[in-house]
């Protein structure tokens, strides 16, 4: 697939995607657009109580996580559905592919789900002859591009409307428009038919409510209604820290998760499923099968950075990095990109797969200062750095300066010495091929400011 | 009243004139400069790149060099950060270093803060020249709060044009290390940076932070703008 890059190779991805000037554009129109529609959303309302209240639900969450699992599963079989445990994404996999098969499902829809990317569930589908639509328009875009999601959000967030019009064409063997009304409707006739023929359908959840054992979804485009009533079959995949104690809790997170997404007071559909189609109702699937998926959750919840599991999924965060606003969510190299994906990567994919992403920040603290739930990000990458040095995974150029940082920071001697030193290099290093940093700062002066202050 | 200048390394390194004018602007208010021999760094880059035991190291430094009790004054937001937010933490498993690295925050201002707050050098009728535009930089403005002072400085210097730069709040792309370990990324922010700051058509840009300044001043040279980056300390002692 175009556009699965690897993480190790981040600072080559980086480097390529600064140089792509429509990414670029597409970044920056995009990026700007929520951050402003977000901060006009939230204009007026008392942001610092909602988000410490909604932190506080988070972190009791994750403080009884077992419990509210175990009340969530009992509630939610108590109204039809049929809960399973995946401990990770192998477990997701196989329960999903063997439910589609013992049903003889051939043609399956899907409404946006991110953990069904960090499965990477479509291409086991697939490979086992299933048909698998993404109906969200966005992700139908990168599905039919051959790419993956650039955001978490808005999946196609990195291709401009000339590049989809162009696609459409290609793919779908349409007359080439690039009008974002004309391509909304094309992309509805398909999709529409594909829900009235759909044998199942696979939807993530935003939440879970452990006290009524519902889900909650929200959507603006209202396939993921399609995609959870029209077929037989309802499938939800979802992790295990999506959970909420009660409706009352819940209603937080209906105030906060839309107007840090997109600004919106509430998105476009919301729907809370609880259970199944009951006798006289006129829609909802006849089955449906909740797979929650831990996937590295519980030892992430044992560790240091339990933190990052608060995050709600809202997006602000990326949306406000200056550093993913460059280079796009391709870059990465993971399923998650931003600052919430630099600490989520790691901790899912091991420092020794995923090291070079913690680089992807600036440590400006914009992230942190928009995330709904107060996740301490860029306390968490900061962290997350310290165990990179530890675990041996920086530059031994980076380490040997460091180590002669910690013997001249104690010395001013052997401080002054290493300014004297890097003056009188500074001609060399500077001309040293590939060396980026030194021609772009001033040179070393002879009289600094110490030697100023001392009148020499 | 005394204080005790904390120049930093790049003031030290490359910047001198910003610790000359620190020291004219602070006398210019009656506040005697005390310059401790021994400072060396005040451990922030080691720490944003994830070296604990050099931060500690340089932390413990800073805390027996800057011993006393007057006010320690830092022209950067950046390093005052450090200081004020970041060395309580690092102490937390030794009370008694835990207790002096309060201490030392404690008293720790960045310039325009000191300024301010202490000095109400925004009401002094200082003089400057030109058009002028700020960057708010990162650690000053989020870790330390301090949005108002450097505005206020400005706006109030006679003779001055101050423009408001659009998205000041925008990381330059410096980093410190940031900018060595991706540099297309961090010229591709600091050129955005530049483009911003063309635009308000300015003289000058000022700020409280020399990293942010330097990136920006390369970004600034790469496009051919005649516009130059000054320290805030040196855009207010100007016609001292």
């Amino acid at each position: 697939m175009i556009g699965i890059k690897s993480s190790l190779a981040f600072r080559e991805n980086a480097a390529e995607a600064v140089r792509d000037s429509s990414l670029r554009s597409a970044m920056r129109t995009a990026t700007d657009t929520f951050t402003q529609l977000r901060s006009a959303g939230m204009a007026s309302f008392p942001m610092d109580e909602w988000r410490d209240r909604a932190s506080e639900i988070r972190l009791n969450v994750l403080n009884s996580l077992p419990d509210y699992l175990d009340e969530f599963s009992r509630n939610a079989t108590r109204v039809g559905a049929v809960v399973h445990r995946a401990r990770d994404a192998e477990a997701a996999r196989d329960i999903v592919y063997h439910l589609l098969k013992d049903r003889g499902a051939r043609k399956i829809v899907k409404a946006k789900s991110m953990v069904t990317e960090e499965i990477h569930l479509n291409q086991h589908l697939e490979v086992r002859g299933m048909e698998v639509v993404e109906t969200d328009l966005g992700e139908y875009i990168v599905q039919i591009a051959g790419e993956a999601p650039s955001h978490i959000l808005a999946p196609a967030i990195h291709k401009n409307r000339r590049q989809v019009g162009r696609l459409f064409q290609e793919k779908l063997g349409v007359e080439y428009s690039d009008d974002p009304k004309v391509l909304t409707g094309i992309a509805r006739r398909v999709l529409r038919n594909e829900f009235l023929t759909a044998d199942a359908g696979i939807s993530g959840a935003n939440f879970a409510i452990a006290g009524t054992g519902s889900l909650a979804l929200f959507t603006n485009e209202g396939n993921g209604r399609m995609v959870t009533t029209v077929p037989p079959l309802h499938i939800a995949v979802l992790t295990i820290e999506k959970i909420i104690p009660t409706l009352a809790d819940f209603a937080s997170f209906v105030r906060l998760l839309p107007r840090s997404a997109t600004g919106q007071p509430l998105s476009s559909y919301l729907s809370i499923i609880t259970g199944t189609r009951k006798p006289g109702e006129a829609t909802g699937a006849r089955e449906l099968h909740i797979v929650l998926v831990d996937n590295g959750r519980t030892e992430i919840l044992r560790g240091e950075c339990r933190e990052i599991l608060k995050c709600i999924r809202c997006s602000a965060c990326m949306n406000v990095c200056p550093v993913y606003r460059v280079i796009g969510g391709h870059a990465y190299g993971s399923t998650y990109p931003g600052p919430m994906g630099i600490v989520l990567t790691v901790l899912l994919d091991g420092m020794e797969n995923a090291h070079p992403v913690l680089d992807a920040s600036t440590l400006c603290g914009a992230c942190a200062e928009v995330c709904p739930v107060r996740v301490p990000l860029v306390k968490l990458m900061n962290l997350l750095r310290e165990r990179r040095v530890e675990a041996g995974f920086t530059q031994s150029a980076e380490r040997t300066f460091m180590a002669g940082y910690g013997m001249a920071v104690r010395s001013p001697k052997l401080f002054g010495l290493g300014q004297t030193l890097s003056r009188f290099l500074w001609p060399l290093l500077e001309r040293v091929p590939g060396n980026m940093t030194l021609p772009r700062l001033p040179k070393p002066v002879k009289s600094t400011f110490k030697r100023r202050m001392s009148g020499q | 009243m005394r204080v005790q200048l904390f120049a930093t390394c790049l003031v030290d390194t490359f910047f001198p004139e910003t610790g000359e004018a620190c020291v004219r602007l602070l006398k210019h208010f009656g506040v005697e400069t005390a310059y401790p021999r021994g400072q060396t760094c005040c451990g922030k880059p080691p720490n944003s790149a994830g070296y604990a035991r050099e931060v500690k190291l340089a932390a413990t430094r800073f805390i027996e060099v800057f011993d006393g009790s007057d006010a320690i004054v830092v022209p950067s937001g950046s390093c005052a950060s450090m200081i004020r937010n970041h060395y309580p933490e690092l102490f937390r498993d030794d009370t008694r270093m835990a207790a002096k690295a309060q201490a030392v925050a404690a008293r720790t201002f960045e310039l325009t803060q000191f300024l301010v707050n202490k000095l109400e050098a925004h009401k002094a009728g200082l003089k400057g020249r030109g058009k002028i535009t700020y960057h708010s930089s990162c650690q000053l403005r989020r870790e330390l709060g301090v949005k108002e002072e450097p505005l206020s400085l400005l706006q109030s210097l006679q003779g001055v044009e101050f423009v408001p730069l659009p998205s000041e709040d925008r990381c330059c792309g410096f980093g410190g290390m940031f900018m060595a370990k991706l540099p297309e990324v961090s010229m591709a922010m600091a050129d955005e940076k530049a483009a911003s700051i063309v635009e308000t058509g300015a003289e000058v840009v000022t700020g409280c932070d020399h990293g942010c300044l330097m990136n920006i001043s390369d970004a600034l040279r790469r496009r051919g703008a005649a516009v130059q980056a000054k320290h805030i300390a040196q855009v207010l002692a100007e016609e001292l």
